[in-house]
């Protein structure tokens, strides 16, 4: 199995403090990999630093994907590279209507990649089919992004953007904060459809139900900046039973 | 909906670093000496063979504007403006009086085409299909009016589609009539002297019960050094007219500020309706603030008849400053006004506008909706007027001014005058002040959004309700022109 993924040695840091101390992480095509971690670890860090957000600098260590190198890249290149980071508290965007978003993005990543342009009713046909799944009505596309959305609808949402956009790699920040029990099965089984030999999966959380629902393949313990502790999906269950405690030390050692 | 991303991509492949509309046309031109008297004025009159009548009018607003001063008072700074260092004519030597499109200029023409302005009637109709997207055009370059198109087809209608002056001499009785009716010679100082000098501009008649059958539209190029514009421009909606009416203005980059103070009346009689439509695109000046138009000017329309109905679109791009505030006396009862405005100021710009509802008839609304849009060093202010008089029974008013911030050096300002004099009156007023975020730019781009794109995609968010407002002809231009002003106001 190829590498889709490789974080090596990664330092990052928020202003003058460092959060990640040397993180490695390699994630193969097909792969669906949780990292866990308690409050203040650098689960978001993670994320938003693979997305390239410019308030986090990364200090040291190397990310590529399918062996590019990520760091050299403006966010919107590793959107068009495959990157697509469901974020834990979707952005409002008044006045420009959920499809109209979908559409600028679709068609920006495709010009970046040197695809030619969707036709709009083929677009129309795709945004359609996934929103269906998704329990996204045709009024919810032309509502303005996420603005008066509920948490359920923001996460749904950002679960279409994942669809429509068909990336390489899926980072979901904490996807499962602020949904029901009803709504977190709707958002797992999106990603769930969404598995792929092709893709590989990030899933970023907290607590193990969402694991329940999207099972993953490997499990990480992220602590202090670190992976402290990788294994397979009985992992995620031992941290819910015995929590974080054993491995706060581990990190400051 | 595609709307917004073809405009997306028209912007991106316009080259950015250059206002493009910059260009210098090389005409030969006839150029009066600089400086104002009563000799200039005379000399204007003369060019344009008024009556005496019309000469009459021009030195009583000299005179009167000898003993005025500038204004002071709206949130605009700028070094005192030399009076008498100007040309207050300027007219391209060889089309005085042009009598058909053959006798024009071919530079001029050549430039027209260059802004994307159609003036060969025959490639308009060849080119578009559909009676509905036509549109009759009065091109004025610096002084004069060099053509008017589809003039035979609108006298059809009854409709009168000219130059002013040429309103002046072949339709004197409605000239004389309406000319300073809704704006008076001493209205203020810029009107006043435009009173006194103006040039050119359109004259627009719609008779009794019709509906102009095509968009009107009239295009201003201000193209020789140190001369000013002075335009004045006079529609007419007789009762149950309708006519829509855009205006669109370019300018050359020179270094130097360049003086444009137009005048606009607009009269609506019973049941009339006009929508008068701005795509303001004058010269901006450079990144440092040099140059660019000072765009002092006075619009106003009065619903003079019951049940009339005048709206005010606005789309303000260019200009160095821009002082202007389109309002509605709202005369007839039941008449209404609309203001809906979107004004946007990158670099030095500074922007001091708004409107004035005048509510002087029973049961007259209005509605006002304002989108200020701040970028780079700019400053923008909105200035608005709502007032009931004490017979206007059951005036209503919505007001809504949304400003929209770009990068932390520019400044917004919002000042609303509310003043009831009935009890009867409802008035609303609504503002907002927000920002482009970090966060939704981030979320933009992580979606694979570039930057740029990402700020027309907010902003065009932001102004929809506005750009909705225009001719359909006009929407899509509205909006790359939006995103070619903010270029490079992020990061």
């Amino acid at each position: 199995m190829t590498n889709l993924l490789e974080v090596r040695n990664l330092h990052a840091s928020v202003g003058e403090r460092e959060i990640l101390h040397g993180l490695n992480l390699t994630i193969g095509a097909g792969e669906v990999h949780a990292v866990m971690g308690p409050n203040g670890s650098g689960k978001s860090t993670l994320s938003h630093v693979l997305a390239g957000r410019d308030d986090y600098e990364v200090t040291d260590g190397t990310i590529t994907l399918d062996g590019q190198d990520l760091l050299e890249l403006e966010p919107e290149e590793r959107a068009a590279a495959g990157v697509f980071l469901a974020l834990q508290y979707p952005v409002e965007i008044p006045g420009v209507a959920n499809m109209t978003f979908l559409k600028a993005a679709l068609t920006a990543q495709r010009k970046a990649r040197g695809e030619p342009d969707l036709s709009t009713a083929d677009f129309m046909k795709r945004v359609r089919a996934e929103a269906d799944k998704l329990g996204i009505s045709p009024e919810m596309l032309k509502r303005p992004v996420n603005v008066g959305f509920s948490g359920g609808e923001k996460k749904r949402n950002e679960i279409l953007q994942m669809a429509v956009l068909s990336p390489r790699l899926c980072v979901l920040d904490e996807t499962d904060s602020g949904l029901d029990i009803d709504a977190l099965r709707i958002v797992a089984d999106g990603v769930n459809a969404l598995r792929s030999p092709e893709r590989g999966m990030l899933v970023i959380t907290h607590y193990q139900r969402l694991l329940d629902l999207i099972v993953p393949d490997v499990v990480h313990v992220l602590s202090g900046g670190k992976i402290v502790k990788t294994g397979g999906p009985g992992l995620a269950l031992e941290l819910e039973e015995r929590g974080y405690a054993e491995y706060l030390g581990a990190a400051a050692a | 909906m595609p709307a917004v991303q073809e405009t997306v991509d028209r912007v991106r492949a316009i080259d950015v670093d250059q206002y493009k509309y910059g260009f210098v046309t090389e005409i030969e031109s006839d150029k009066v000496r600089k400086g104002l008297d009563e000799d200039i004025v005379g000399f204007i009159s003369e060019k344009k063979a008024e009556p005496a009548w019309m000469l009459e009018w021009r030195l009583d607003a000299f005179r009167r504007w000898q003993t005025m001063a500038e204004p002071t008072w709206a949130r605009v700074h700028y070094p005192p403006i030399d009076f008498q260092d100007l040309h207050y004519y300027s007219a391209p030597k060889s089309t005085a009086g042009p009598k058909s499109l053959d006798e024009v200029d071919p530079e001029l023409l050549a430039m027209y085409e260059k802004l994307g302005i159609p003036l060969r009637e025959r490639e308009i109709l060849a080119g578009v299909e559909g009676a509905g997207s036509r549109v009759a055009v009065d091109a004025v370059f610096d002084s004069v009016s060099v053509v008017t198109t589809f003039k035979e087809e609108l006298a059809k209608a009854g409709v009168i589609f000219c130059s002013i002056s040429e309103a002046v001499r072949e339709h004197p009785e409605l000239v004389r009539r309406y000319l300073g009716s809704v704006v008076p010679v001493t209205d203020n100082f810029y009107a006043t002297l435009n009173s006194a000098v103006f040039s050119d501009g359109s004259f627009v008649y719609i008779p009794p019960g019709v509906r102009c059958p095509m968009e009107l539209s009239t295009y201003f190029r201000i193209n020789e050094r140190n001369t000013g514009q002075f335009e004045r421009t006079l529609i007419i909606a007789d009762k149950g007219a309708h006519v829509s009416y855009l205006e669109g203005c370019t300018a050359p980059m020179r270094d130097e500020n360049q003086l444009h103070a137009a005048v606009v009346e607009l009269v609506a009689l019973d049941d009339a309706e006009i929508k008068y439509s701005t795509v303001q695109n004058w010269y901006p000046g450079d990144k440092e603030g040099r140059g660019g138009i000072y765009n002092f000017v006075t619009k106003r329309g009065d619903c003079r008849g019951h049940n009339s109905r005048i709206s005010w679109t606005q789309v303000e791009t260019g200009s160095a400053i821009t002082w202007k505030y389109p309002s509605c006396i709202l005369r007839g009862d039941n008449s209404r006004g609309e203001f809906y405005s979107i004004a946007v100021s990158n670099g030095y710009q500074q922007v001091d506008s708004g409107t004035k509802m005048i509510h002087l008839g029973k049961n007259t609304s209005s509605r006002i909706i304002s989108k200020g849009i701040s970028a780079g060093h700019s400053s923008n202010t909105y200035r608005g007027l709502v007032q009931a008089h004490r017979k206007a029974d059951g005036a209503r008013n919505y007001t809504q001014c949304d400003s929209l911030l770009i990068g932390d050096q520019c400044g917004a300002h919002t000042i609303p005058y509310i003043e009831a004099k009935t009890k009867t009156a409802v008035f609303e007023h609504e503002a907002t002040t927000s920002k482009i975020s970090d966060a939704q730019l981030f979320y933009c781009r992580s979606r694979g959004i570039p930057q740029e794109e990402a700020v027309a995609l907010i902003v065009n968010g932001f102004v929809k309700d506005v750009i909705q407002q225009l001719p359909m002809e006009f929407a899509v231009e509205a909006q790359k022109l939006i995103g070619v002003s903010l270029e490079g106001s992020v990061g």
